[in-house]
């Protein structure tokens, strides 16, 4: 490359202040949570102190939101979403259904408004006849039909890319398409399920208003609704107990995907692009 | 390209069928329910709430009277605001730093590109809740960060989300979506054979050149398939609530908010449901444009 020590600076500038600009509107959670007297203002806590997490941690209802309720629905999510979108891509892609191609654009359409406010009606008022209000199913099921139809455009980026050769050679040999499937297509694609995992349970960890209207009982509801444990009785919110638990609440999405990033790479479209 | 087929069609739609089931229930009857709604005058209380009455198209021609539509809080103005928010946020601000980011990071793996890859996949994966009370953090009038660190440089304090509300939505949507489109044209980007670009060098391209008569026309699906994903998913996106709740008077509700107010606060379930509608038939027409273009520039 041409560029010289200039453009090296002026780049690097460049990437300080976009990571500075991605860094700040954080940084309150740096320090909020170990002061406790945080105000919506970063400052560094004079004394430093573990109590808010101790408050938190003795309030039962919100410790259970957290560890318990948000972990099954954003699991269920995760492995359901995975598991449906990839066999559904693989059908996509491999098949011979006319108009798939339309087919899939039709449901992206669906899913971007279908998900959006205006269906909660109808959504509550099926999950309540198919007796699963107040259940985890319920949360679990609808957020996943809303998460499918971009998984599976996702995923069939990433099939759609795959040689065919290696299904080809194991049909010949006799292989099911069902084994096929487990033993050569969702090992080989392990880098497009995670993209698609990830955001499943990404998405439902962070759920709001679907678990909101369809679990009533108090002691099922997910973190993302337990903050109002944390709030006085006229809608205030404690501010430094709210930011303690916001931080517990975001680690485990976090270090999910740091973990995943660390052992496989985050990254879209598989590695063997013909 | 002959397309072989693996799977037999019957074996096929057995792969599909679990999506299918999960996709008819939970977003295609509610389409329909909604869609049968938008015609009645449905609502949760008053008289319309037990008796139901079919309106025909009453609900439509008042979202489209033209005479109030562009009035504050009605529905024109509440697409106008949507399109401000999807052509700076979405378009300009995740797609164009997206592919800044990726183009002035590209085949670099030094720390400052991991520190603000990280950064800006942190913004991306923390959930909605929190992030509302950061950048309520960040933009309070009176201790917020972004008001100290102006203050640093001696600029007065203001009370953005008050005197600035609809860009501070777009920054809020741009810092929040970015990582989106930044990991998609990084991964485009690094499927290109690094061949193209030494031969251009080679004949003397400057960096422009390279931009755009390589890179662009190797990435135009990709970017063909991002536009089309954020513009949909911003077009369509609640977060900002979270900020402004539409305010004030009205100036950042988006259609999204516009049919929570109608549809979930006043519970007015036939008009909810015809914006709905309405909703849905814009976003038919930016996809298929979107679609057509990729489609018209792939033949060439």
């Amino acid at each position: 490359m041409k560029s010289g020590w200039l453009a090296r600076v002026l780049s690097n500038i460049l990437g300080v202040a976009l990571a500075l600009f991605f860094l700040v509107p954080m940084l309150w959670f740096v320090f909020a949570p170990f002061n406790e007297h945080a105000t919506l203002s970063v400052r560094i806590p004079e004394n430093f102190t573990l109590n808010n997490f101790q408050v938190v941690f003795s309030n039962e209802t919100a410790v259970r939101s957290l560890l318990q309720n948000s972990v099954i629905i954003s699991g269920g999510v995760m492995v359901l979403t995975a598991l449906i979108a990839t066999l559904a891509a693989y059908g996509f892609s491999r098949g011979s259904l006319p108009g798939r191609e339309i087919i899939t654009y039709i449901l992206i359409l669906f899913s971007s408004v279908v998900t959006g406010t205006a269906s909660l009606v109808p959504i509550f008022v099926l999950i309540y006849n198919l007796g699963m209000f107040n259940t985890y199913q319920g949360v679990i099921l609808a957020t996943v039909g809303g998460m499918l139809p971009t998984s599976i455009f996702i995923m069939r980026d990433f099939i759609d890319g795959l040689p065919r050769s290696y299904e080809e050679a194991a049909m010949v040999s006799g292989a099911s398409p069902l084994q096929i499937f487990r033993d050569i297509v969702f090992p080989t694609l392990r880098p497009g399920v995670l993209v698609v995992a990830v955001m499943a349970f990404v998405s439902g960890w962070g759920a709001f208003l679907t678990p909101l209207i369809l679990i009533r009982n108090a002691s099922m509801r997910p973190a993302s609704i337990a903050f109002y444990q944390f709030y006085s009785d006229e809608g205030s919110p404690n501010i430094p107990l709210v930011s303690t638990y916001a931080v517990l609440y975001t680690l485990p999405a976090l270090l999910l995907y740091l973990f995943i990033n660390a052992r496989y790479g985050f990254r879209f479209f598989g590695g063997i692009k013909q | 390209m002959q397309q072989r087929t693996v799977l037999s069609r019957p074996i096929s739609l057995a792969f599909i069928s679990p999506a299918f089931i999960l996709i008819a229930l939970f977003l295609i009857y509610p389409f329909f329910s909604i869609f049968s709604m938008s015609f009645t005058n449905q609502a949760l209380t008053g008289a319309a709430a037990k008796n139901p009455q079919y309106v025909g198209l009453d609900n439509y021609a008042e979202l489209l009277d033209f005479d109030t539509w562009m009035t504050r809080g009605e529905f024109g103005s509440s697409i106008l605001i949507t399109a401000q928010f999807v052509l700076g946020s979405a378009l300009i601000g995740q797609a164009g730093l997206g592919m800044s980011i990726a183009l002035l990071f590209y085949r670099r793996n030094d720390l400052l590109r991991h520190l603000v890859y990280t950064l800006a996949i942190i913004a991306w994966i923390t959930p909605d809740v929190v992030i509302g009370f950061a950048w309520f953090a960040f933009l309070d009038p009176n201790t917020g960060t972004l008001n100290n660190i102006l203050g640093l440089f001696g600029l007065p304090a203001q009370d953005w989300l008050l005197k600035f509300p609809m860009l501070s939505i777009i920054a809020f949507n741009t810092w929040r979506g970015t990582a989106f489109s930044m990991l998609l044209f990084t991964s485009a980007l690094s499927a290109i054979s690094p061949s193209y670009l030494e031969t251009s060098q080679v004949i003397g391209a400057s960096r422009w050149q390279q931009f755009r008569d390589i890179l662009l026309p190797m990435l135009h699906t990709t970017i063909a398939t991002d536009l089309i994903l954020i513009t949909l998913w911003t077009f369509n996106t609640f977060t900002p609530y979270l900020l402004t709740g539409g305010g004030p008077g009205y100036q950042t509700e988006l259609v999204s908010i516009y049919t929570y107010r109608i549809g979930l606060q006043n519970f007015e379930f036939g008009r909810g449901s015809a914006v709905a509608v309405a909703v849905m038939l814009i976003n038919l027409v930016l996809a298929s444009v979107y679609l057509i273009v990729s489609r018209a520039r792939k033949t060439k």
